[in-house]
């Protein structure tokens, strides 16, 4: 037993201590970690917690040697490394699961694991004994897998756990978990759970990056909160709670649950009946699509990503083709619109993806916000742009909705995700929109935004706008909603009222295993 | 009955042409396909193709060895592509402009040294067909109609050939071939693991243009056994258009060489004849068919997702 004591199953040595030591980094302008300490041990999950651009990342990139630190050590078992590559911290039993996937999708799962290892008849692949080892790995942890299956045709769920035997199979005794639960149902986070909680009965060392409070209750040994590069602390995950937590993450007290005042809808403003969109490889992306939204209320979309949301949402703004139904705002028919048309009758749009379709991201704030309206007065006169009125307009978006730029004329890219969403929000709901149409509209933003975002979305909807909210985060579509619809695979799987349903009844609809249909306030 | 006999002959010669014109599309697009599939689009193939042939027939011309000349061809396509490497891939160009101008590089370098060194087109004795004599009476090209179509070519064209399934052996047997596919497709995921995306494409991009190389050599000393200005004549354009119409897959690519050759042969043994089609429209043919065959929307799918974006670390 003693010699076996400070080995993992797997039978590599266990990293018992690491620590980061005052470790510094620079990036031109930024200050991205500013002496930062932090430590992991065998058997511990330790959280990260951060906005963003808090470091966390930055910090989590030295540590798997694809950054390198402009001052400070680190230590495993008290002993200083040097951890130069990826390479290098995979030799010392570091390993990494990125946020976005890290596999290669036309290749298989076995491919994926034995890729950048040395093959015992080099140059020769040898699949054979790396999907042996990898069913032994996925029985010793619960991470069932294909070793033959193309990435391309694995769920989500399964890709996560590729990712995860990745690491294993070579050998990390830590694993870095940068924010792993994003685009899983909540069943699959509590499958997920159960795996790191053995990993770390089996000794392993994990850290845990994420900024769901709720996770970080449900699962964590330790937290370290980091703000604007700097430790603001560490704690104990059973002596803190949310509230300090998030002051210490902002700076200052965030409220959590904002008022709902209860509103009695109006009348219909967005209503779609058996819409149909038909996808590439002429595969139904949605399928008999019927819901409305009245005057007052936030319809909230949920479902994992990919299962017909940005269709949805792009079908209703015309920027998709509608297959068969009709889509009607206030009454007026407008299947088939182009864009331009919903914009001019009262349709308001974020998009999903706010670099690529919310904003131009090399032109400046002042002509971000007339994207749609520059050819309308008082932005243009005739050929000629109103440069003035633009300026005007601009300064008050800025000003009114607390957007950080260093001027009207910078360039969109060079502010931050939480004030760019601000900016394509301000822009939208300065419109005097009849419908909004909201797609993931806090995903990225950091919490101090996200609370602006929220509590501007319920006084548009006290005075009257209707609107579709399409989240990925549950705890916003509940907190915000109305009612929920859930989308499975292109289908409703049900409309519910989001004060009656519980998360565990939304996780089996979001899996497609359960329908409800609790039809309320529509009719 | 004579006219008979005359048909079969004609087929048997365009079956031979085509398979002796796959010659330099095969190795010059095999060896892009390599590139490719690690992310790097060289469009310098042609430029290459003529420095090889250069270099090639120079090297026969002075020593008489057409191994010599093998050599010289496959030495200058490598050098051609380390320059093409550090270009694109260290210094991260874009790679069609680059690509171009290593075309013309190689187009205006071969021709300045073939006036000053040669001056003249002259000849040399290259490679030999081979008809695989069994015993000193009988060998395969004795087979009739499979024989002169299949057993009349040299060693360049046999090795063209033998390319293809061992194209296939590298990309899905090895490590190798599974870090260059990693590169081309999601070379984060290759540098997350431990993989030199940077020494991958180095190796692909300087390999598939020795290739190319040994491409444009298989002209000036074994099909042609001349050197003249820009005798590739867009070949390596083709070539190019061959990795795409080939699905990125060594079979595809054979595939389209064939297909492309074939038609090429047709076209030639069209004007031979004195068949009533106009010969521009015969010298079409190959290349309108090309254009076809690219248009083909699903050829879209397997194009390996990083091609021609270059990569840093940490930028996502």
């Amino acid at each position: 037993m003693t010699t076996t004591e400070n080995l993992l199953p797997s039978g590599l040595p266990r990293i018992e201590h690491l620590e980061m030591r005052q470790i510094t980094k620079r990036f031109p302008g930024v200050l991205a970690n500013d002496h930062v300490d932090f430590d992991v041990r065998a058997g511990e999950i330790h959280a990260l917690l951060g906005e963003n651009g808090a470091g966390k990342s930055t910090l989590m990139k030295i540590l798997y040697g694809l950054y390198q630190p402009d001052e400070g050590d680190i230590y495993i078992n008290g002993e200083r490394v040097a951890i130069q590559s990826p390479t290098d911290a995979i030799r010392h039993g570091i390993g990494m699961i990125h946020q976005h996937f890290m596999l290669v999708e036309t290749v298989t799962v076995a491919e994926n694991v034995a890729l950048g290892l040395r093959a015992p008849h080099e140059p020769l692949l040898d699949l054979a004994t790396v999907s042996k080892r990898i069913v032994e790995l996925a029985d010793r942890y619960g991470l069932q897998v294909d070793p033959g299956a193309v990435i391309h045709d694995l769920a989500v769920g399964e890709r996560q756990r590729v990712e995860i035997i990745k690491a294993l199979y070579r050998g990390a005794a830590l694993l870095i978990l940068d924010e792993p639960t994003a685009v899983l149902t909540p069943q699959e986070v509590e499958d997920l759970f159960q795996i790191f909680r053995h990993m770390a009965e089996e000794g392993h060392a994990l850290i845990f990056i994420s900024h769901k409070m709720d996770e970080i209750f449900a699962l964590t040994d330790r937290v370290t909160v980091l703000r604007d590069g700097r430790v603001i602390g560490t704690k104990q995950t059973k002596e803190t709670n949310k509230r300090e937590l998030a002051r210490m993450m902002v700076g200052r007290e965030v409220l959590f649950t904002r008022e709902k005042k209860p509103i009695q809808p109006g009348e219909v403003r967005l209503k779609l009946e058996h819409v149909n969109v038909v996808g590439k490889n002429n595969l139904p992306v949605l399928k008999d699509i019927s819901f409305e939204v009245r005057s007052g209320e936030i319809l909230g979309v949920a479902g994992v990503s990919g299962n017909g949301q940005r269709p949805l949402a792009e079908s209703i703004v015309g920027l998709q083709h509608i297959a068969s139904g009709h889509v009607y705002i206030e009454g007026k028919e407008v299947t088939h619109f182009p864009p331009a048309e919903m914009y001019k009758i009262g349709l308001s749009y974020i998009p999903e993806e706010r670099m690529h379709d919310g904003v131009i991201k090399d032109f400046s704030v002042a002509d971000n916000a007339i994207l749609q309206d520059h050819e309308r007065p008082p932005f243009s006169r005739g050929i000629f742009l109103n440069f003035k009125a633009i300026e005007d307009h601009a300064r008050e978006l800025v000003r009114t909705f607390r957007i950080k730029t260093p001027g009207l004329k910078t360039p969109v890219k060079n502010l931050s995700g939480g004030n760019i969403q601000k900016l394509i929000l301000a822009r939208e709901l300065s419109r005097g929109p009849r419908v909004l149409i909201a797609a993931q509209p806090t995903r990225g933003v950091d919490i101090g935004a996200t609370e602006y975002i929220h509590a501007r979305l319920l006084e548009q909807r006290e005075q009257g706008l209707a609107t579709l909210l399409i989240s990925e985060d549950l705890d916003e579509v509940k907190a915000l909603s109305d009612r929920i619809m859930v989308l499975y695979r292109g289908e409703i799987m049900g409309i519910v009222e989001a004060e009656k349903v519980t998360i565990e009844e939304l996780g089996l609809m979001m899996a497609g295993e359960k329908r409800l249909t609790v039809e309320t306030s529509a009719s | 009955m004579t006219q008979d006999l005359t048909l079969a002959a004609i087929i048997i010669g365009i079956l031979h042409s085509g398979i002796r014109l796959a010659t330099p599309y095969l190795y010059a697009s095999i060896g892009e396909m390599f590139a490719q599939r690690s992310g790097v689009l060289n469009l310098g193939v042609d430029g290459i193709m003529l420095m090889g042939a250069f270099f090639g027939f120079y090297s026969v011309y002075q020593t008489g060895n057409v191994w010599v000349g093998v050599l010289a061809a496959l030495v200058v396509g490598a050098l051609m592509g380390l320059l093409m490497s550090v270009v694109s891939i260290t210094l991260q160009a874009e790679q069609g402009i680059s690509g171009i101008g290593l075309y013309m590089f190689g187009l205006g370098l071969s021709s300045l040294l073939f006036k000053t060194v040669l001056g003249t087109v002259e000849g040399v004795q290259g490679f030999s067909e081979i008809k695989f004599q069994i015993t000193p009476t009988i060998s395969l090209y004795d087979i009739p109609i499979l024989g002169p179509i299949f057993f009349n070519h040299s060693v360049l064209t046999y090795g063209a050939f033998l390319l293809v399934p061992l194209a296939v052996f590298v990309l899905d047997k090895t490590t190798w071939g599974l870090k260059i596919k990693a590169a081309g497709q999601n070379p984060e995921a290759a540098d997350s693991l431990g993989v030199n995306v940077t020494v991958v494409r180095y190796v692909a991009v300087t390999l598939g243009a020795a290739l190319a190389g040994l491409a444009g050599a298989s002209l000036s000393i074994s099909l042609l056994n001349i050197f003249q200005e820009n005798m590739t004549n867009g070949m390596g354009f083709i070539a190019v258009a061959l990795v795409y119409f080939g699905s990125w897959r060594p079979y595809g690519v054979l595939a389209g060489a064939l297909l492309f050759s074939t038609v090429n042969a047709l076209q030639l043994w069209a004007q031979v004849l004195n068949l009533p089609i106009p010969s521009d429209v015969a010298v079409m043919l190959p290349y309108l068919l090309t254009i076809i065959a690219l248009a083909m929307p699903f050829r879209r799918a397997a194009q390996p997702a990083a091609l021609t974006r270059p990569f840093t670390r940490g930028e996502n």
